[in-house]
């Protein structure tokens, strides 16, 4: 009796202790909430390795869940900061966010490296990705159709890409996407780099951070997709990487935020991105 | 104390069941707002998936579904159920041994390996042969990779019930003077249908839910393919990758994907178990 008593103690203790664990621990300290887009969350990690050596008081956490979420959650106050990698969109300006730009991003596009097309305008990169050209002979390359890649609806990357392009248009009086219907559509930077480099015809696009030598990037309007150009704005397909935070900041946040744009902030977001200071 | 062990075991049974409403609840108090956005008809008729402008039609990826399911349940049950038959009925006890452990293994492989293996290998053959306007990533592709991904069930499910079938069906087949063919088609496969159904159905249910394998080789165009060797998107698949940085109505049209997608496995699966015990009866 004494023994089934100790088991089934064992087994709810097993059942509660489960549970707990879901919950989490609290740690000592102030938390710092940090939510949004995957692209800004990437060097935010790093940020945050970096600052818990000088504060170890200080936890931050870090959510990459995407711009839209960011914003969202910035503006209700479930996240200490938001982070977008994307302008805020007029709908968005009411939710009255402090906006503080962290770095630039590029965006390149890429095609295989044996295609001889290396350069294109971005012009011509817009009627390729609407569809208006077809094949690799339009702009001077082999005679082969295009196949256009083309990141998911809602990704950041692609939403910064056709505000930049200019890859809009009108369907039944609503703006929506122009990006030609037959394009292959991948999920994530990677998963685009990977089609492209599996493709000879393919074209595709990437943040600047994802280029190595399994695509070649082309050239847009003659500027090269690098760091230089992209600061000295010669290089016209880049966005922001916005942080985001709501009403007066606390002092441990003004911190946090003073560190991101001081050197050593800067210096580990330049690993991937362009550093603004 | 025995008392107390009913309740617990009760208890976990409940918790169970528990679980499948909360799905169940949750998908639908997500997904039947996004139904005062756009009404049921245009959501499963549309043609057009356009999120950027709030434009949400899954016809597209009905169809795709539908085909990819269609094709690979059609190549499952062909190469699965001969298999089965070469398994049970055929090869020495020894090599089916090996066939049926290799099945197994075949069985426990993640999806995302075979969808990397479709990726690396399958696609870049059919673009060879094929071309197409996904350069291989095509509804072709799809079909091959869950024919592989479903051919365990069906050959699993076939096999055992193949060998459940009681021995004295077959001695009184060959005493009423019927070759071994004949005994297999005409009484053996018939007297295991119901087990061999049942298979189909975990089948169907896995072809139609795979999304990881599907989604890198499918080519993801929410278009309805006018061809095998267009790129297609499939109900899950659309799920998935959108569902990352999705908000709003957006978000609620995935949710209301999920909803449709919830609801054709249950029906398919009450179909079935009608049928199934249809079967039986008889």
């Amino acid at each position: 009796m004494m023994k089934t008593k100790l088991l089934l103690g064992l087994f709810l203790a097993t059942i509660t202790g489960t549970m707990l664990i879901g919950c989490g621990s609290a740690e000592s300290g102030t938390t710092i909430k940090v939510v949004g887009s995957t692209t800004v969350a990437a060097p935010m990690e790093k940020l945050d390795e970096a600052y818990s050596l000088i504060q170890p008081d200080i936890n931050i956490e870090v959510q990459g869940v995407g711009s839209s979420a960011g914003v969202k959650a910035a503006g209700d106050g479930t996240a200490d900061i938001g982070m977008a990698s994307r302008e805020i969109k007029e709908s968005e300006k009411e939710l009255g966010l402090n906006e503080i730009v962290i770095a630039k991003d590029a965006i390149a596009v890429v095609t295989h490296p044996a295609n001889t097309v290396k350069n294109l305008t971005k012009e011509q990169v817009k009627d390729i990705f609407e569809g208006t050209i077809t094949n690799w002979s339009e702009v001077g390359g082999a005679d082969k159709d295009i196949i256009v890649i083309c990141r998911e609806d809602g990704s950041g990357t692609r939403s910064a890409f056709e505000e930049i392009i200019g890859l809009e248009k009108d369907f039944n009086g609503k703006t929506v996407s122009s990006v030609v219907p037959t394009a292959v559509i991948q999920e994530g930077n990677g998963a685009v780099k990977a089609t492209v480099a599996s493709k000879e015809s393919g074209i595709g696009f990437v943040s600047l951070g994802y280029i190595d030598d399994t695509v070649s990037p082309l050239n847009i309007n003659g500027v090269e997709p690098s760091v230089t150009n992209t600061l000295a704005g010669d290089y016209t397909i880049s966005r922001p990487l916005l942080i985001l935070t709501k009403g007066e900041e606390s002092a441990e946040l003004q911190e946090f935020i003073e560190f991101i744009l001081g050197e050593q902030g800067q210096e580990i977001i330049s690993e991937n991105y362009i550093p603004v200071k | 104390m025995e008392k107390t062990m009913k309740n617990i075991f009760w208890l976990c049974a409940g918790l169970t069941v528990m679980c499948i409403l909360f799905i169940g609840g949750f998908i639908l108090i997500k997904g039947i707002p996004f139904f005062s956005h756009t009404n049921l008809i245009e959501f499963l008729f549309g043609q057009h998936w356009m999120p950027s402008g709030e434009i949400f039609g899954i016809y597209p990826m009905l169809v795709a579904s539908f085909y990819a399911t269609l094709g690979s349940i059609t190549v499952g049950i062909i190469i699965g159920i001969s298999t089965a038959i070469v398994i049970t009925q055929i090869l020495p006890t020894r090599l089916a041994d090996m066939c049926s452990k290799t099945i197994d293994l075949l069985a426990g492989i993640p999806s995302i390996i075979y969808g990397f293996f479709g990726l690396m290998v399958i696609v870049p053959i059919l673009e060879k042969h094929f071309g197409g306007k996904g350069g291989g990533l095509s509804l072709l592709a799809v079909i091959i990779i869950l024919s592989f991904m479903i051919l365990p069930t069906i050959i699993r499910m076939t096999e055992v019930s193949l060998r459940a079938v009681p021995n004295e069906f077959k001695e009184g087949a060959y005493a009423l003077g019927a070759t071994r063919l004949q005994y297999i088609f005409k009484v053996q496969l018939k007297a295991a249908k119901s087990g061999i159904l049942a298979g189909i159905i975990l089948a169907i249910g896995r072809a139609l839910g795979e999304t990881m394998a599907v989604m890198l080789v499918a080519g993801n165009t929410p278009l309805i393919p006018s061809s095998i060797i267009d790129p297609v998107r499939t109900i899950t698949a659309n799920i998935a990758m959108e569902m990352a940085y999705a908000a709003g109505v957006h978000q609620q049209a995935l949710f209301a994907t999920g909803l449709i997608l919830f609801v054709i496995i249950i029906s398919i699966n009450i179909c079935m178990q009608l049928l199934i015990k249809k079967l039986e009866r008889r």
